[in-house]
């Protein structure tokens, strides 16, 4: 059993407030990972929460128990650094086992603990090494090791596979997934990586300038983002946004006028948007494919192609902006699109957002039957 | 890189070594003079027939040994004592600085630019009210003190290479201060600390200033032992010359024992 309950947490350095109030749940061997850009402040929070950051304002439970004054040494969590923090002068086998060691445990318990932890991530071959002759991939299997040998409550990762290459990221991403559920334990992750959130959380904590933009499972936040900045900020191409202002509500949805005079009913609640006003349309790139009706149309000034996926850069004709947005199309196959030609783009409107003047998501008529 | 050239070699050889001679001729000066007689000693011929008549009359004349004992105690003490201060306040300002810390250390290292007999009298007088004159302890406590900023500024600077993660780390792994300056701060910065043990053993074993002023006897190191031979009656070159010949060999020889540690500790960085 390890849960975690953040209340009103904050954190300042002088007068600079970097986390400003965070209230979060994890629940018992959930996967919860912190995303957002750079210098949100999603270290600061593991940070904190590990004890080596002093909490300025608020609460911060594991087990049930108020830990806010215990140190880092006793609140039995393990953490895996982004710069791996080895220790030098230990092999990798004293590296592993030095917690152990300071816990009083014996040698046979030691040993036979370091060889459980070894074995599962294949280190046995290392165990004399000293970091310094390990690559970096094996260096921060000695790290997790580290963290794997002590059982502890939760384990703590920040942005550990940042120093690795795309290869060795991808492959590390499943093996943390797979040790995530062979050890039935709590983790929380920590990336600026939307793909790294998406592919291993079971819940997703969005933060921006040390707040809080949304949590929820991956297939949540994608469908359905609570703001501009989710919405941005997960997925990849990107979401398309637009300006847009709402012709009228209908009961399926609202509907949008689009560059170029097209129209198109996204499935949301219609109450909040009175017909004139302007709100942001966001398309998702799948959502856009070539067709003879589609309701927008544009140049193409740009492709991207991936083999098995299309990326078409599309300038939408706007006669009111004489230089329109340009959206991206994210077609399946090798789709025989050219640049300069015009092309015409039909929506699929489920997979339509529209956002209020402020960035809030107007709520989904329906919840996408994955994202419950 | 590239080669240079012969003669750029040779002239920088040259140079080095007459660098090096220029350092060593007083020592080397000084144990020509210990081997020459008394009347010989005066002069400045290089052509004498070496004896040991003044080794003889120094060490029948004094107790070496007992002044050799105080000073390799005092210098250890002193040197233990400093480190023992010096590794937790390095310790802190240098993982857990607060906005004096820097000039903290400027200020103590300023305390070294005091002239030492200006407090000469305030510590004699309070060396005899507390009965520390004439003491190993009170040397050991005096040196401790003289040495103390340059220890806790070298020892910062080694400590600062040290990265936060690392001990971090360890504070996840449990470690309570104790702990983690003893599994892996103190190991990481090893060369460093001991080249600034090292570098505190000379310098304790070659303070005079306040060794003779607050010694005569019973704990009297060998500084005090050289002063002995410089004699009101006049200057015997020889005797001095071998009396201070056997104060400094030892920490001559130890020097050059660990010639290899010093430079490591105090050229490259503490962390590799
Ligand atoms: N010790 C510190 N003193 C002052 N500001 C800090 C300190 N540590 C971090 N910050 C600031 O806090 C913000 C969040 O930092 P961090 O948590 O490291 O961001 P992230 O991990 O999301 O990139 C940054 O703007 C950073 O400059
Ligand atoms: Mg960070």
């Amino acid at each position: 059993m390890a849960t975690l309950r953040l209340r009103a947490l904050r954190k300042s350095y002088g007068t600079a407030e970097i986390i400003k109030g965070v209230d979060l749940d994890i629940a018992d061997r959930e996967f919860a990972v912190f995303v957002g850009p750079s210098g949100c402040g999603k270290s600061t929070l593991l940070r904190m929460i590990a004890g080596l950051e002093e909490i300025t304002d608020g609460d911060l439970f594991i087990d049930g128990a108020r830990v806010n004054e215990v140190g880092p040494a006793d609140r039995g969590l393990a953490m895996v650094f982004q710069s791996y923090a080895l220790y030098p002068h230990m092999s990798v086998r004293d590296n592993m086992a030095f917690a152990l060691k300071l816990a009083g445990a014996s040698k046979a318990e030691r040993a036979a603990k370091v060889a459980e932890a070894s074995r599962i991530l294949q280190l046995d071959a290392y165990l004399d090494r000293k970091p310094k002759d390990l690559s970096g991939g094996q260096r921060q299997r000695v790290a997790i090791g580290r963290a794997i040998v002590r059982h502890p409550k939760i384990f703590l990762f920040d942005e550990p596979l940042s120093n690795l290459d795309a290869a060795l990221r991808g492959q590390m991403r499943i093996e943390l997934a797979r040790l995530h559920r062979d050890l039935a334990a709590t983790m929380i992750y920590v990336t600026h990586d939307q793909v790294e959130a998406m592919t291993m959380a079971d819940k997703i904590v969005v933060l921006q300038a040390g707040r809080i933009e949304q949590v929820g499972s991956p297939l949540e936040l994608y469908h359905h983002p609570a703001n501009l900045f989710v919405a941005g900020f997960i997925g990849s191409p990107r979401m398309n946004l637009l300006p847009v202002r709402v012709v009228s509500g209908d009961p399926a949805g609202v509907r949008v006028g689009l560059p170029g005079g097209g129209e198109v009913v996204v499935p949301v609640d219609s109450t909040r948007a009175a017909p004139g006003t302007g709100v942001t349309l966001g398309i998702r790139p799948e959502a856009l494919k070539p067709g003879a009706e589609g309701a927008l149309a544009g140049a193409v000034r740009h492709v991207e192609r991936l083999g098995g996926l299309t990326l078409a850069h599309v300038a939408v004709t706007d006669s009111a902006v004489a230089d329109g947005a340009t959206v991206v199309a994210q077609i399946e196959g090798s789709a025989p699109v050219r640049v300069g030609e015009t092309i015409r783009l039909t929506i699929d409107p489920g997979a339509t957002h529209l956002f209020d003047g402020e960035g809030r998501a107007l709520p989904h008529q329906s919840r996408h039957p994955l994202a419950a | 890189m590239v080669k240079q050239s012969l003669s750029r070699r040779i002239g920088i050889a040259v140079l080095g070594w007459g660098a090096a001679f220029v350092l060593f001729f007083p020592l080397l000066w000084m144990l020509l003079t210990s081997l020459k007689s008394e009347p010989e000693a005066v002069t400045p011929s290089i052509a004498f027939t070496p004896t040991l008549q003044a080794y003889g009359d120094v060490l029948a004349r004094a107790d070496y040994l007992a002044f050799a004992l105080n000073s390799v105690i005092i210098a250890i003490g002193g040197t233990v004592l400093a480190l023992a201060l010096a590794i937790p306040a390095a310790y802190v300002m240098a993982f857990h600085p607060t906005k004096r810390t820097r000039s903290t250390l400027l200020w103590m290292l300023s305390t070294k630019m005091l002239p030492s007999v200006g407090v000469l009298v305030p510590i004699y007088l309070l060396f005899r009210t507390l009965g520390l004159l004439d003491t190993r302890i009170g040397l050991i406590l005096v040196y401790t003190l003289m040495n103390l900023p340059i220890v806790v500024w070298m020892l910062f600077t080694f400590f600062k290479e040290v990265p936060n993660d690392i001990l971090e780390a360890g504070r996840m792994d449990g470690a309570r201060t104790g702990a983690e300056v003893w599994h892996l701060l103190l190991p990481l910065t090893l060369p460093g600390v001991a080249s600034t043990g090292l570098l505190s053993l000379i310098l304790c074993w070659n303070e005079a200033f306040w060794s003779l002023n607050l010694t005569s006897s019973a704990a009297a190191p060998l500084t005090a032992f050289i002063a002995s031979f410089s004699s009101p009656q006049g200057l015997f070159f020889a005797k001095l010359s071998a009396a201070s010949t056997v104060a400094v060999a030892p920490i001559l020889v130890f020097g050059w024992l660990s010639q290899r540690q010093l430079v490591r500790g105090l050229t490259f960085g503490a962390v590799k």
